[in-house]
């Protein structure tokens, strides 16, 4: 159970929940006792109701939701302690709870995912590099605008043929999905456009060649920019975007409060220091902000970051380094753990519950049995996740993370497993069940005692093949906000720009932590086998006859 | 005569509109071994079937000790008691099959012990001694530890006949017993249900042993597409068959 706490400094990633690392220590607090199989199995029987116990008072933390792969500056793993989230939009986040008298607490989001899972309350608002855009003003309030910036070209060094963005017509040129950066684009014709989900993977592209250009927001072109000897910034600025902090339309009064306390970070100077260490400061901020003055802040946060991306380092340094990931590593491995082996327990449970149904339910219940597992196995798991998670919310469902994973995984696999066991229940004969019959007994203690013991050896084999590849699906729950192993091993590549290295670490983990189970099941396949049986009883003495 | 455990009257039975069963009347007496011969295919199996349940019949009746089951066009003339009749029929009917059935995953030991616990909810201690005891009437003792798969087709077939007697059975009927055993197997599993008769229990036998037959049952019914034909005491029968049906097929065998 030692799991369930945060250790000071290290991520407390189990539950998408991270504190913020700013200066606020005082926000830590233990996640949501989501972990432990126990208290998985507990969590199911309470269905998830911790979410709501909200809107007390005035301490209750300030919770904002973001997405850390997103990437430098907003809100990033921080290169020297990948425990620790830093980044503009961590301050910013700080100093409006700071000055609303709440803690701030940080809950990681996929970017896609923002604004449903602002309506769903798994936070109360959005810091993350958010375009205030006319489409999503209708479905969420936005406060005024804490950033502006606009559009840059970025392309290789030695690349003569773009200087602008005119020049590229008929080149291939990576972006943003969703973003302003993608509309001008659009817009253009002759123009491949290619939209990625993150920055960290676009600028690679443009490093290996695959794009002949990206563009992307200033503040992120600076960052991937700068530390890339082989890229360079061209062109003028192209376009304009503000980004807002985005609150629920029917949290007004929230509204109003982070409007104010913007206000007075805007007067007192304080958000321009923030975005000066930072080194994103630019004219334009100042034409908003009217606020001309001379700069007198280093980019100390921007420097930084530079240097702990561009430290060369020897062999041992990057052993040192691969091992300091695997604290990070570890925990995703576990919530991945945690996650399958609940998933499956169930899947397994409600699988046997479908197979017998199916087989020996009344025809109505057969049919609807028969429909349930045709619809499971004929859709996507990740749409039965999306819906489970943002869909079930509207029926005044609300599940938790942890637990909407376990669910969605279960109803999955259990389709997979009724089919399993359907296999192996119709492959005993008929006649056991007529010598069970004989006997006396009924059709439920038939199955009981003679059916099913004798289906669940045949259906071992079939099962951990399905556990293995549970295992791996469970890396789709990431979309809900659920940090495991991929989603930490993504976090941890794009912050260290190792897709490589730590891509094959993953892999290593996925693979150790399915082998005891293929191993275990090799096991019991054996425990089950006649040859094990004559073993027990010394020796076997097969037609002993005459 | 002994008591009549075992009436049947007007049993009809057909499979997709093919008649098996044609209007079988037969009457069986209390703690007496009756073998029921006649060629394959003449609804011997099927009627034996019947008399545990196995088989759901059209038309006529059965009566069992006290239990009665009726049917009329394929409906039950006490529908809301079919089931339970059925049920407790099966209580007092035990079934030795062709294939043996053991139970693949018990070793003959729980084969024998588990299901009065299950079914009857006897006591644990008790089922065990009885289990042991029959394990012992039927020779298998030291097998007990051991799975079906490890015995031969006649020590399967014993521990069979020993688990239907564990749950007390009033009447065992026996359905081509011998059939699916060497020859050589045979004799061991006659004996046993030559040993068993005189022992109270109503045994009805379907089987191919002729000699057995003569030698041991206390009546002979010949059943041919689907009637009885003849029945009677085994040295009339086999000295002096009535029936021309009769005498054709027991010249194949003697």
């Amino acid at each position: 159970m030692s799991a369930s706490q945060p250790i000071a400094g290290a991520p407390a990633a189990q539950d998408g929940r991270m504190p913020s690392g700013g200066a606020n220590p005082t926000c830590r607090r233990a996640p949501k006792p989501c972990h432990g199989i126990a208290r998985g199995i507990l969590l199911f029987l309470v269905a998830g109701c911790s979410f709501h116990a909200r809107a007390g008072a005035q301490t209750t933390p300030l919770r904002w939701g973001g997405d850390a792969e997103g990437g430098a500056p907003y809100q990033f793993q921080d290169p020297r302690d990948p425990g620790r989230i830093i980044g503009f939009e961590v301050e910013i986040a700080d100093a409006v709870a700071r000055i609303l008298g709440r803690p701030a607490e940080f809950v990681q989001n996929q970017w896609d995912g923002l604004v449903p899972g602002l309506e769903r309350g798994n936070y109360d608002m959005i810091i993350s590099g958010l375009e205030i855009t006319p489409d999503r003003a209708e479905v969420i309030a936005f406060s005024r605008p804490y950033y502006i910036t606009f559009e840059q070209v970025a392309v290789r060094k030695g690349n003569e043929s773009i200087r602008s963005l005119e020049d590229c017509t008929g080149k291939t040129v990576g972006t943003l999905k969703g973003s302003l950066a993608q509309r001008i684009l659009e817009a253009r014709p002759g123009i491949d456009v290619r939209s990625y989900d993150g920055q960290v993977n676009a600028y690679e592209d443009l490093m290996n060649g695959r794009l002949d250009a990206v563009l992307m927001d200033h503040i992120i072109a600076l960052y991937n920019v700068a530390p890339q000897p082989g890229l360079k910034m061209v062109g003028r600025p192209e376009g304009r975007l503000e980004y807002g902090i985005g609150i629920r339309k029917e949290d007004t009064r929230l509204l109003a409060e982070v409007n104010r306390a913007l206000g007075e970070m805007i007067s007192s100077g304080e958000l321009r220091s923030i975005l000066e260490r930072w080194g994103i400061w630019t004219e334009l901020c100042g034409d908003y902000f009217l606020d001309h003055s001379p700069g007198n802040q280093r980019p100390v946060a921007f420097e930084d970051y530079l240097a702990a991306r561009q430290a060369s380092r020897s062999v041992w340094d990057r052993i040192r380094q691969y091992a300091s990931y695997l604290p990070l590593l570890g925990k995703g491995a576990v919530v991945t753990l945690e996650l399958s082996a609940l998933a499956m327990v169930l899947a397994v449970c409600l699988g046997l519950l479908l197979a017998l149904t199916r087989l020996h339910a009344p025809a109505a219940l057969r049919l609807l049995c028969g429909a349930y597992i045709e619809l499971i196995r004929g859709t996507p798991l990740l749409i039965q996740l999306f819906l489970i998670f943002y869909g079930l919310p509207h029926a005044g469902i609300r599940l938790s993370p942890m637990l909407a994973a376990i669910l969605g995984l279960a109803l999955n696999y259990s389709a997979y497993e009724a089919e399993n066991y359907r296999a192996g229940i119709q492959s005993i004969p008929r006649t056991q069940m007529e010598a069970a019959l004989a006997l006396g007994m009924t059709r439920i203690q038939a199955l009981r005692y003679v059916i099913v013991p004798q289906a669940v050896r045949l259906v071992i084999p079939p099962m951990t093949n399905d556990f293995i590849a549970l295992l791996k699906d469970s890396s789709l729950v990431s979309v809900i906000t659920m940090v495991e192993l991929t989603k930490s091993y993504s976090q941890l590549a794009s912050i260290h720009y190792d897709y490589l290295g730590i891509g094959l670490l993953a892999a290593a983990m996925y693979f150790l932590i399915g082998l005891p189970f293929v191993r275990l099941a090799r096991q019991a396949e054996r425990y089950f086998s006649p040859e094990h049986r004559a073993f027990l009883v010394g020796g076997k003495q097969r037609q002993a006859g005459e | 005569m002994a008591e009549r455990i075992i009436e049947i009257s007007g049993l009809k039975k057909s499979f997709h509109g093919h008649p098996v069963l044609r209007g079988i009347d037969l009457m069986v007496a209390s703690s007496q071994l009756t073998a029921l011969i006649g060629s394959s295919g003449c609804g011997k199996s099927t009627l034996l079937r019947c008399l545990n349940g196995l088989e759901v019949f059209d038309e006529g009746r059965i009566r069992v000790g006290s239990l009665c089951l009726e049917m009329h066009h394929g409906q039950a003339r006490t529908a809301h008691d079919h089931r339970r009749i059925t049920h407790e029929l099966r209580g007092m009917v035990g079934m030795v099959f062709q294939s043996f059935n053991l139970f693949p995953h018990m070793t003959t030991f729980d084969n024998i012990a588990r299901p009065p616990v299950i079914v009857r909810r006897v006591p644990q201690e008790l089922a065990r001694d009885e289990a042991m005891r029959l394990l012992e009437k039927v020779g298998l003792r030291e097998k007990a530890g051991h799975y079906p798969d490890q015995l031969s087709g006649g020590q399967q077939q014993r521990a069979a006949i020993a688990r239907a007697l564990a749950m007390k059975p009033k009447v065992l009927l026996y359905d081509e017993p011998t059939s699916a055993l060497d020859p050589g197997l045979v004799d061991e599993v006659l004996e046993v249900m030559k040993e068993l008769d005189g022992e109270g229990i109503t045994q009805v036998v379907v089987t191919h042993e002729m000699r057995f037959a003569r030698d041991v049952a206390d009546k002979i019914v010949f059943m041919s597409d689907g009637l009885v034909v003849e029945e009677g005491d085994p040295a009339n029968i086999f000295s002096d068959p009535a029936d021309p049906r009769t005498r054709q097929f027991l010249r194949r065998f003697l």
